[in-house]
């Protein structure tokens, strides 16, 4: 029989399969074979996944909005790598449950602005960007300092990561408020401990106010941490993990 | 015989399942703000059961005044079609259009003067800039997209709007929907997926109010007296059945607990990037483009008076768009970790994609084949047809954006924005603005528009601000993209990257007087639309009883 469009204009429900089968495809060829092709992302030493405070304050990142003017992916440009550092490989966002990639340069990206600058600078950048940029246009987020951390529940933002696919052990989600705190506070107690379980974790009062932790303590142990995991003396681009 | 149900027992049927429906949702509401310990959800359970308070008054006093439950005999509503809920829909639409174009300007001119951000959690540029993009697509867009498309349907199938209440509950769900949304991204929820911010609840509500759109427009296509299907129909539906898939695909998450705000989609990193794009171009490929093609298909034939340019092309473009469309999310992952495989193939759809995107702005203008003269004559066609012209324009910037070597200059700049807004405000808002004019004097039964010269008005004042708009973006976003990339003669980077920023804040503030004439438009198209519904027109007095008084007579 010979096909006729007419069909498909009489026959809602065919209308409807026909649509669906066709807008699938493009879906099934692009995202499906991420999941299964190996090389998509590299094998790499050093991943690991966020400590509690860490998480807390990319949640805090993502609460404020920082996404919409900040990337976190470096592209295989001359220019980036040199502006910004190594390219950003995918094996660097494996734990980010949403990744943050971002997609406009308001302000620079900030994929390895862990240790770039200090923590004062920070605290007096997000506190008044103009204090230390005069040319910057980003908003000041003075609360955050006085905000007090709210990490009631943090050991279910733990489990919520673990059932998603972060490779988070009873151990790390058992101690997840004990290293949230020990993180927080410099020379304390458990420091050992949190870097046992999340090696590199940096312990200290990052917002120079150890009265109590705060919103800020969070922000800026996860933005000294960004891009610091992945050893790149070490890291050979031409070995076998080449995509 | 008569042993099948009757009217009346099938309305007592929708009645009672309507106000189960709405105390299932003032338990629900209830419950959640006693249990959450999470402020937010605290406050958006209440939300929801005041809704469902609302819904219940208005449903016990309807049902009782019109005596279904009661078992007096039902009267049904006998006119042809139901406009109630178009009417809803476009004041709707004008409410968050205007309440969208504000908050965008206001963040233009945040970034032109910092100072306006305030410095505080519910004023910052982080926050504001989904509200702005949910209010504008979805509240605004997608109100119009309901709107117009239930009124559509009707016209072209010959039938009544399906279901009682089930029109009425999609557009009140929807309405819902956004203001879940747009107060919990103000309080800090956000999924952080640009377009899909909405946390796992909000989405969980809307799968709920889309499945019943869907089931709402199909039962009315069942209910039809043509033959044939008409084709803004298909572009309808493409748009109803992808913005399913897409949005159930893309929002998989894991929420923190029952009563937490937060949850953890469950992608990560490359996969996660490649889902969201996927969702996110075709947000702009299937809300954006094929509904509103939908828009194009019934309004510029009837405003016209002429039938569409040619049946054939339509087949084409409409099977030819929806396929390409899904591929071309790699385009906004160029250089990045995204594998290389991948872009490529993004960007090679993407450039396909300019053929259909042209057939159907052909098939769009080609319609005024004989009415050209309309172009001059009526501002109303004016908004339509340029409208198409600016989905033309911006369906070549897109592919020709889509080549990695002019990506690599474009992403990340203002480029993009001013891309979107060519297609936003050119296109999407610009036909919205043509169907509504259409649509009010249809709808309220008036005889014309209030006033032909204040539509001029709000065209060209309008038109200039999208052009401001559009160049400075260009000129900024090329500016910034060159400055990332040169280098002095020493073989440095020549600037630093706040150097680049200080360097666009005249274009910033271009931009931003652009947005305030496309606000004082839309505000000159409001008061047209509210003395058309007045009853008054331009130059003559107010009938005496506008609220019941028919067409006035212009003569």
């Amino acid at each position: 029989m010979k096909f006729s469009h007419a069909i498909l204009e009489k026959h809602s429900i065919l209308l409807t399969v026909a649509i669906l089968i066709v807008v699938a495809i493009g879906g099934l060829f692009e995202i499906a074979p991420l999941f299964w092709i190996g090389s998509t992302i590299e094998k790499v030493q050093g991943m690991r996944p966020y400590t509690p405070l860490e998480l807390a304050g990319r949640n805090i990142y993502i609460r404020e909005g920082c996404y919409v003017c900040h990337s976190q992916m470096i592209r295989a440009l001359r220019d980036e790598v040199e502006r910004y550092g190594h390219y950003s490989l995918a094996a660097e966002s494996m734990y980010d449950h949403p990744f943050q990639w971002g997609s406009k340069r308001t302000g620079p990206d900030l994929a390895r602005v862990g240790g770039k600058y200090s923590d004062e600078w920070h605290v007096a950048h997000l506190t008044d960007p103009r204090s230390v940029v005069p040319e910057s246009i980003m908003p000041g987020y003075p609360f955050l300092r006085e905000r007090a951390l709210d990490y009631r529940d943090i050991e279910d933002h733990l489990k919520a990561n673990r059932a998603v696919g972060v490779p988070y052990t009873d151990e790390m989600i058992q101690n997840a408020k004990a290293d949230l705190e020990a993180q927080a506070v410099a020379d304390s107690n458990g420091a050992s401990d949190l870097t046992a379980r999340y090696p590199k974790a940096q312990v200290r009062t990052f917002d120079a106010d150890p009265s109590k932790i705060s919103e800020l303590d969070a922000l800026v142990a996860y933005l000294q941490m960004l891009g610091t995991l992945v050893d790149f003396t070490t890291f050979d681009a031409a070995g076998p993990n080449l995509r | 015989m008569n042993d099948a149900p009757t009217k009346d027992e099938f309305a007592a049927l929708s009645d009672l399942l309507a106000i189960l429906g709405s105390i299932a949702a003032l338990i629900l509401g209830v419950m959640i703000s006693i249990v959450s310990v999470d402020d937010v959800m605290v406050f958006h359970g209440l939300v929801f059961a005041v809704a469902g308070a609302g819904a219940l008054l208005y449903l016990l006093n309807k049902t009782f005044s019109e005596g279904t439950l009661a078992g007096s005999r039902y009267t049904p509503d006998r006119r042809p079609y139901n406009d109630d809920v178009i009417k809803a829909g476009v004041i709707a639409t004008m409410f968050w259009g205007i309440a969208g174009f504000l908050a965008g300007d206001l963040l233009a001119w945040q970034l032109a003067y910092p100072a306006l951000n305030f410095d505080l959690p519910w004023t910052n540029f982080g926050r504001l800039r989904p509200l702005h993009t949910s209010a504008v697509i979805f509240a605004f867009g997608g109100n119009a997209l309901i709107a117009t498309s239930f009124y559509v349907v009707q016209r072209t199938c010959k039938a009544r709007l399906a279901g009682r209440w089930a029109p009425w509950f999609v557009f009140w769900g929807y309405n819902l929907f956004i203001v879940i949304a747009a107060t919990g991204y103000l309080l800090g929820v956000t999924q952080s997926k640009e377009y899909a911010e909405p946390e796992w609840y909000a989405d969980l509500w809307l799968t709920i109010v889309w499945v019943v759109y869907l089931l709402v427009f199909l039962g009315t296509i069942w209910r039809r007296k043509e033959p044939h299907i008409y084709v803004a129909n298909w572009f309808y539906l493409a748009f109803i059945v992808t913005i399913a898939m897409l949005h159930i695909v893309n929002n998989v998450t894991m929420p923190v607990s029952l009563v937490s705000t937060k949850s953890y989609i469950a992608y990560s990193g490359v996969q996660d990037a490649m889902t969201q794009w996927w969702y996110g171009h075709n947000a702009v490929g299937f809300f954006l483009t094929a509904g509103f093609l939908g828009m194009m298909y019934y309004f510029i034939p009837k405003r016209a008076e002429r039938p569409v340019y040619s049946y054939r092309l339509s087949i084409v473009h409409f099977w030819t768009l929806i396929f390409l469309y899904i591929w071309a999310g790699p385009h906004h992952l160029h250089y990045t970790a995204l594998p290389d495989w991948a872009q490529t193939l993004g960007m090679t759809f993407s450039i396909m994609l300019w053929m259909p995107s042209w057939g159907g702005m052909i098939n769009g203008l080609m319609t005024l084949s004989g009415a050209w003269d309309k172009l001059r004559t009526d501002p109303v066609i004016r908004f339509l047809v340029v409208s198409v012209a600016f989905y033309g324009m911006s369906t070549f910037e897109g592919p020709l954006m889509s080549v990695k070597a002019v990506n690599s200059l474009s992403h990340y700049t203002d480029w993009t924005i001013g891309h979107v807004h060519s297609g936003a405000l050119g296109w999407v808002a610009m036909i919205s603005f043509g169907a509504v004019y259409c649509l009010v004097p249809w709808l309220w039964k008036r005889k014309e528009l209030y006033s032909l010269r204040l539509v001029e008005w709000h065209f060209w004042v309008s038109t200039i601000g999208i052009l401001l708009y559009i160049t400075a973006m260009w000129v900024s976003g090329i500016t910034q993209g060159l400055m990332w990339r040169a280098y002095d003669s020493l073989g440095f980077l020549q600037y630093s990257f706040a150097e680049t920023v200080d360097a666009m804040h005249p274009y910033y503030v271009i931009r931003a007087i652009g947005g305030l004439l496309f606000i004082i438009g839309s505000l000159i198209m409001v008061y047209n639309l509210w003395m058309t519904v007045r009853g008054a027109v331009a130059g003559e007095p107010v009938a005496a009883e506008p609220e019941t008084s028919g067409p006035v007579p212009a003569e």
